[in-house]
């Protein structure tokens, strides 16, 4: 379904005035209502996600403000954004895995391929396997190396061997991990290298053929040669799934993704393709960050 | 220095302070390495203490000793087993009510030890003879020692043991008052054998066979070897044919007459249920009714068949009767004369000696043997004589089994009640209060807990048990008391709030990364626990199991009110049908210490035994706690990663 909704994306009024850059944010800190620049390329995709002034609680200290924004399907979409500014905490609504954190409150809608996922009738769990995430720490699961690819499977009480087996090699191909581990299928997920755990973390992800890939910060613990394995895979992932990721590296979101969101203090800021977020941003402060001169 | 501190309290300060070198010790956090290091030495000096102490005094209750026979300078005589010397000042009354002739001398030996005097316990035995088991000889009384070659210990299935050297070896011939010829003719039939005299009973007499008249009557021909190694050769023959003779005989006073008088009781049991059956129907469908004519009839039927059982089971209580008759007539008939300290000889039935030795002459190979074999009697034998000598198998089996039906018992529950404090329940005053009245659970006195067995398993549920599905039985109680089963029960109640914290922290040190990663892979609550929570936790569950068997195989005090006796007559699981008696009471070995140390007759000879028990308690204890902790270790490996 092509989403054409496009009410909140309004031109912001004054572009990069440099006067302006810490007024605005300041603006910001002091809770004033603030429409993010979101560049015109957007509108002409179609989009898989949907957020719709989405706002969420800890408790009393709001952590996502109004937040609007389409992920664009087959793509790769990355967020960035000082530490603290809740952009873990918005992949984590997508998946509604903020529902086991007790104090959270939240305002708004997603929809994921038009279907609400905000609302009393949505089933929670049928919603995250249409979904897969890869977290920031690889966690494997306890066991060996093929139930940890073929969990998603075996939980909806999927016991054909040939299935699981054509899932598992599937999976793990598509993490670039099946040649290294195609050998020790049955050895325990937990004696892999911490690269190799992340990758098996991503082939968990795509294993039940998820419509949107989340990724938070999935580099972040690794060194520069598993990185270097995952943003390749990222790359090759790209059109088969729409990929969602948070990341604190301005170059690995330069070099991965096709759509860069930045957000700062719980606010969506600026919203479009990565060439031009990074070279020519609609804000002054979207510059500064990606220059390195605030964040 | 302090003025320096005190003006300085920053960290900074501090560092600059030590720098100098002129920092207190304190502050070098010396004596605390002192006092935590202390505090481990203590606690490390206390258990190997304990346990080296269980295991010395434990390990060699069983080595055979010689056997020493002291002539005393006032003219008695003990011959006996040394089991223990000790130093002690003896009081000047104790000399001066000595005979005159040797005070001087004893007066003078321990003046020349400062006062001090040596004086060793000497197992004496022969206690139906002495009526003591032990006695103290003080060196100084002693005039001389000995180690006679042909001394036996002799351990016997009663009185305890006995010390002798025996002087002959019979074995008797029953004659049916059989003429002198006739007798000599038997005689005549004998093998002939080395070093053997013959005699011939003659109204209470023994004669040889040339003496007797020729119109006596003889009762019996009796052949008599009086060489001591003769004699011990002869022992050595016949005795296993006794022993095996004694065991059939065992068998059939226990198993066979227990089948007998299980049929006889089920049978009874039958009529009981019938009758009561027939009571109820009166009552409810009134005299006339066809249901009670039915009722009756069954009544009726049952009494035939219960008098049918009754009379077969009579006549095969005789014929065992009769068998068990003839067994001890053959024993009876070897027996060795020994002749002891106290009498000149009195004789010792080959079928109430369990083992015998002749202490002195034993080699080393001997002496391994004898040590392996009482460890085997020790282990695998019914106790005999209130528990003092024979084994302690039934304990044995009792604690395992015990122990096992407590585990399986607390860990699902405890399991389950700590998934629901953990993962399900919301936090909130409600569970803050559950969780503290768990915590103060453990601190109840265990004897509590026994009561609230007592109580609440053996009267309440087992006694409704009783009284709907074993009317028949009633006064008797079948559920209504102490059986290993409520025992468990009460043990489980009382290990659960142990397996309950260790299943907790447990789930609470899963990572929620995990769990994280699998909800996001679309799993339910349940299913999350189940596949990844769980099996996560399982180390540190089994960590609560270990404490909770550790705790639970030790515990005395609630046993003794819901079922551990002193002697149960037959395992809780055996080969009557149903095979399984939960309802049995059964013997635990704490209690077994309990009862050796504290309520036998015999203290001296109890020490041993209890030091023995208590080792094997422990080993018991600590193999149970091991193959708990190899399982854990295996499950543990398959949740370490070796990436970090
Ligand atoms: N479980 C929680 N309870 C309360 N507040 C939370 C919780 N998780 C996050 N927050 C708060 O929400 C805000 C956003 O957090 P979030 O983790 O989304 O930031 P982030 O952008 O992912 O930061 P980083 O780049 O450091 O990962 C922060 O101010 C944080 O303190
Ligand atoms: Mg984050």
């Amino acid at each position: 379904m092509m989403t054409t909704q496009t009410g909140s994306l309004e031109k912001p009024v004054d572009v990069a005035s440099p006067a302006a850059t810490g007024s605005r944010l300041q603006a910001i800190a002091r809770g004033e209502a603030f429409s993010p620049a979101i560049h015109a390329e957007l509108e002409r995709e179609q989009s898989v996600l949907d957020v719709d002034d989405f706002n969420l609680w800890y408790g009393a200290a709001q952590a996502l403000h109004n937040i609007n924004m389409k992920v664009p399907a087959g793509k790769v979409t990355s967020m960035i954004g000082p530490s603290g500014c809740g952009k873990s905490t918005l992949l984590r609504s997508v998946n509604r895995l903020n529902d086991l954190i007790d104090c959270v409150r939240v305002k708004g809608d997603m929809r994921i391929n038009g279907q609400t996922i905000y609302h009393k009738s949505v089933d929670v769990i049928e919603l995250r396997k249409r979904m897969g995430m890869v977290f920031q720490k690889s966690n494997p699961f306890p066991m060996s190396i093929y139930e940890n690819v073929v969990y998603p499977l075996r939980i909806d009480g999927e016991r054909n061997k040939a299935v699981l087996d054509e899932v598992c090699e599937r999976s793990l191909r598509g993490a670039a991990l099946w040649n290294e581990v195609k050998d020790r299928l049955q050895e325990s997920a937990l004696g892999m290298s911490g690269g190799q755990q992340q990758r098996l973390c991503i082939a968990r992800a795509i294993s039940a053929e998820p419509e949107v890939l989340l990724m938070d910060e999935p580099c972040s613990a690794l060194d520069p040669i598993a990185t270097n394995h995952i943003e390749d895979l990222i790359h090759e992932l790209k059109g088969e799934y729409t990929i969602l990721i948070v990341t604190h590296n301005m170059q690995q979101a330069a070099r991965v993704s096709d759509y860069t969101a930045f957000m700062y203090l719980g606010r969506l800021i600026e919203y479009g393709p990565t060439a031009t977020l990074f070279q020519k941003p609609i804000l002054r402060e979207t510059l500064d960050y990606v220059t390195g001169r605030f964040g | 220095m302090s003025a320096k501190t005190d003006r300085l309290p920053s960290a900074s300060g501090k560092r600059r302070g030590s720098s100098d070198g002129s920092a207190t010790l304190l502050a070098h956090g010396e004596p605390m390495v002192w006092l935590t290091g202390g505090g481990l030495a203590l606690a490390v000096v206390m258990i190997v203490g304990l346990l080296g102490l269980v295991v010395y005094q434990g390990i060699f209750t069983f080595l055979p000793v010689p056997v020493v026979r002291s002539e005393l300078h006032d003219g008695r005589v003990h011959m006996g087993e040394v089991t223990r010397r000790e130093s002690y000042r003896p009081a000047a009354s104790v000399i001066d009510s000595m005979p005159e002739a040797i005070q001087e001398r004893a007066r003078a030996e321990v003046a020349a030890t400062d006062g001090w005097a040596k004086r060793r316990l000497v197992r004496t035995g022969n206690f139906e003879l002495s009526g003591e088991h032990f006695d103290w000889v003080s060196d100084y009384e002693v005039a001389r020692d000995r180690f006679p070659e042909w001394a036996l210990v002799i351990e016997r299935v009663t009185w305890g043991r006995f010390y002798g050297e025996p002087v002959a070896f019979e074995i008797e011939h029953r004659l049916e008052k059989a003429t002198s010829a006739e007798a000599q003719a038997f005689a005549g039939l004998l093998h002939p054998a080395a070093g053997r005299e013959l005699r011939f009973r003659v109204g209470g007499v023994l004669l040889a066979p040339e003496a007797v008249d020729q119109a006596a009557q003889v009762d019996a021909c009796i052949e008599i070897w009086r060489d001591p190694a003769d004699v011990w050769r002869q022992f050595g023959k016949y005795h296993g044919d006794v022993r095996k003779r004694l065991e059939r005989r065992q068998r059939l006073e226990k198993h066979d007459t227990g089948k007998v008088s299980h049929r006889s009781e089920a049978a009874r049991l039958e009529l009981r249920e019938a009758e009561i059956a027939a009571e109820k129907a009166g009552q409810r469908h009134g005299p006339d009714s066809p249901r009670t004519a039915e009722a009756r009839r069954r009544l009726e039927e049952q009494r035939v068949a219960q008098a049918a059982v009754d009379a077969e089971g009579l006549g095969e209580f005789q014929r065992i009767r009769g068998e068990i008759q003839a067994l001890n007539q053959e024993n009876a008939r070897y027996r060795m004369v020994m002749k002891t300290t106290s009498t000149a000889e009195t004789p010792v039935s080959l079928s109430d000696i369990v083992r015998a030795y002749p202490a002195n002459q034993l080699s080393l190979g001997d002496k391994i043997g004898i040590y392996f074999s009482r460890w085997g009697e020790f282990l695998a034998d019914d106790p005999r004589e209130a528990n003092m000598e024979g084994g302690v198998w039934p304990a044995i089996f009792g604690t395992v089994v015990m122990t096992l039906i407590m585990s399986m018992l607390v860990v699902p529950f405890g399991v389950l009640a700590a998934l629901y404090l953990r993962e399900y329940a919301k936090a909130g005053p409600m569970i803050s209060a559950v969780r503290i009245a768990i915590n103060n659970l453990a601190g109840v006195p265990s004897i509590v807990f026994g009561v609230f067995g007592l109580g609440f398993f053996c009267y309440l549920v087992g006694g409704s048990i009783d009284q709907l599905f074993f009317e028949a039985k009633l006064p008797s109680p079948t559920y209504g008391t102490g059986g290993i089963m409520w025992a468990s029960f009460t043990l489980a109640l009382l290990t659960l709030p142990v397996v309950i914290v260790a299943t907790e922290e447990a789930l609470s040190a899963v990572p929620s990364s995990m769990r994280e990663g699998s909800y996001a892979c679309g799993a339910s609550k349940w299913q999350t626990i189940k596949r990844i929570v769980l099996p996560r936790a399982m180390p540190g569950i089994m960590t609560g199991m270990i404490l909770a068997m550790a705790r639970g195989a030790g515990e005395v005090a609630p046993l003794m009110l819901v079922g551990a006796v002193k002697l149960a007559p037959e395992l809780p699981i055996d080969s009557v049908f149903p095979f399984l008696h939960p309802e049995r009471s059964f013997m635990h070995l704490g209690f077994h210490i309990f009862d050796l140390g504290f309520q036998s007759q015999n203290s001296e000879a109890a020490k041993p035994m209890v030091f023995t028990t208590t080792l094997l308690l422990i080993l018991i204890v600590a193999g149970l706690n091991l193959f708990a902790v190899m399982i854990r270790n295996r499950l543990r490996k398959r949740f370490q990663s070796s990436a970090f």
